[in-house]
């Protein structure tokens, strides 16, 4: 849900989820509170209505327009777009690491590589989701930049640079402080401050007061369990 | 009016030692993959390869035939982590140009274009500046100030693509919801080759698709080749979707052990 609600207010634009956990995201906010969102099928059709994650290539959808990978980076540096990436390390002001571990030049795990972060960060706003949330995801120093944070952002392009949430699966932050870094925004329900400021490998900004993350309605749940996620995709990324 | 049919071997003795390769296709889709096959028989070495990387990363890597892969990521899309591309990194045993996957489009558009350098906004702030310390920066001559990559141009000695159909002349259609990169690849090298699942009559293309399904023209393709499920184990709809189990088979089984059945296939 906390995902879902990183895209309210978005308007027109195209929402670009990687990953189970932001595509339901994504077609859920579509389907309820932020109808003009243009999200894709992971190919290159835009859908007018979702289709459940995990759908095969040959399922049936309702496309309204076509967005192939070619046209993708030229939405990207229009800024008509706003992204939620995973992130295997993520720091205090959002520099994300998804490209290996170890030093780059003979990582001790090679991952994804930089992929699409560097550009991403500099053109639209880009979002997080961290599903373990722990002091070996959220560090002091992540080994490889990958998606630019708000202390590295070159002249000229912070008129297009907002890192604006992370979500994990124990709290939301965001980077509304002085100096850009990471405020807790709320805790998941059942979820205590004190355990993702553990779970937490640099200082968080926490606040006096925390919320708690907004609960599904009715009408969201329904959506996800019967026509977005109706094969449980969500459990393989995320438990409880 | 030239015929430009030729075989896998023709395009592969074409090749030399030491050549830029680069690779249509995206990930696990749409891969050359009979041409690559081809490729792992003959004894060509040190390729630098350019791709948004698939199976025919790992697989030249996983055969010692790479120096160096100039990519925007490899990944086997179902299976995110290409598992030989991933040793060869880990174990040093590549060079490796790793960008922001815009920059590399951006690339390849320099080169088809005859130009040094495309001005870039991806790429400072990150990484890629400090891992790639070839790649220089310009600051825009315009009130704006802004500082930005000189992406330089990504020329290919060979491009190598998959299409759905093509003509004897060189001109290739593509019938599903997307080309990738294909023509930006072919555009971006010396010579291009494109296989086909079937090479047709010109005028039999409109049986299936209209003029602007022919995306690559023949002036950029240099031979053609008729490769019937010519991207297997990848997707190359409407022909088919990838095939999962022959892929989860290649990213379990040891190389030598995969490749010794795949390649009499």
């Amino acid at each position: 849900m906390a995902c879902a609600e990183a895209w309210r207010g978005d308007g027109e634009i195209v929402a670009s989820p990687i990953g189970t956990i932001p595509m339901i995201a994504v077609r859920l906010a579509a389907s309820t509170f932020e109808p003009d969102l243009l999200y894709t099928d992971g190919d290159a059709l835009l859908l007018q209505e979702p289709i459940r994650v995990g759908a095969s290539p040959d399922e049936p959808r309702r496309p309204e327009a076509w967005l192939p990978f070619g046209k993708f980076f030229d939405v990207v540096w229009s800024g008509k777009r706003h992204v939620m990436m995973g992130a295997t390390q993520i720091d205090r002001f959002g520099n994300q690491n998804i490209a290996c571990i170890g030093p780059w030049a003979r990582p001790k795990a090679m991952l994804l590589g930089v992929r699409g972060g560097p550009g991403n960060t500099l053109n639209h706003p880009t979002s997080y989701w961290v599903p373990n949330h722990s002091t070996r995801a959220l560090v002091e120093k992540v080994d490889c930049v990958s998606g630019v944070g708000w202390d590295r952002v070159p002249k000229g392009a912070e008129r297009f640079h907002e890192i604006r949430r992370v979500v994990s699966n124990l709290a939301v932050m965001d980077f509304e402080t002085p100096q850009h870094s990471m405020r807790l925004r709320s805790v998941h329900p059942g979820v205590t401050v004190d355990e993702v400021v553990e779970a937490t490998g640099f200082d968080l900004v926490v606040p006096a007061d925390v919320p708690d993350s907004r609960l599904p309605t009715d009408e969201e749940l329904r959506l996800i369990r019967d026509v977005i996620d109706p094969d449980d995709l969500r459990s393989t990324e995320v438990t409880g | 009016m030239a015929d430009k049919r030729l075989s896998e071997a023709d395009v592969v003795s074409e090749l030399r030692n030491g050549m830029t390769v680069g690779f249509g296709g995206w990930g696990s889709r749409r891969k050359p993959m009979s041409i690559v096959k081809e490729i792992l028989r003959s004894d060509l070495r040190d390729l630098t390869l350019v791709a948004y990387g698939g199976p025919e990363v790992g697989m030249l890597c996983a055969a010692g035939k790479v120096k160096k892969v100039v990519y925007g990521f490899v990944s086997l899309d179902t299976i995110p982590l290409e598992p030989h591309f991933r040793a060869a990194r880990q174990n040093g045993t590549i060079e490796a140009m790793e960008l922001d996957e815009g920059m590399l489009q951006w690339g390849l558009r320099a080169a088809a274009y005859r130009l040094p350098f495309l001005p870039c906004r991806a790429g400072p702030g990150s990484s890629v500046m400090e891992n790639t310390p070839e790649l220089r920066t310009v600051t825009s001559p315009y009130d704006d100030g802004e500082e930005l990559v000189a992406m330089p141009a990504l020329h290919l000695d060979v491009a190598l693509c998959h299409a759905n159909r093509a003509d004897a002349r060189g001109n290739a259609q593509y019938l599903g919801v997307d080309w990738y990169f294909d023509d930006w690849f072919c555009m971006a090298a010396e010579r291009a080759f494109v296989s086909a699942e079937k090479v047709v009559a010109t005028d039999d293309f409109w049986a299936e698709g209209t003029p602007e399904t022919v995306k690559i023209p023949r002036m950029h393709v240099t031979g053609v080749v008729e490769a019937p499920g010519g991207a297997r184990f990848t997707s190359n709809p409407p022909d088919y979707q990838r095939d999962e189990q022959l892929q989860k088979q290649y990213a379990t089984t040891p190389w030598d052990e995969f490749a010794d059945e795949w390649l009499n296939s």
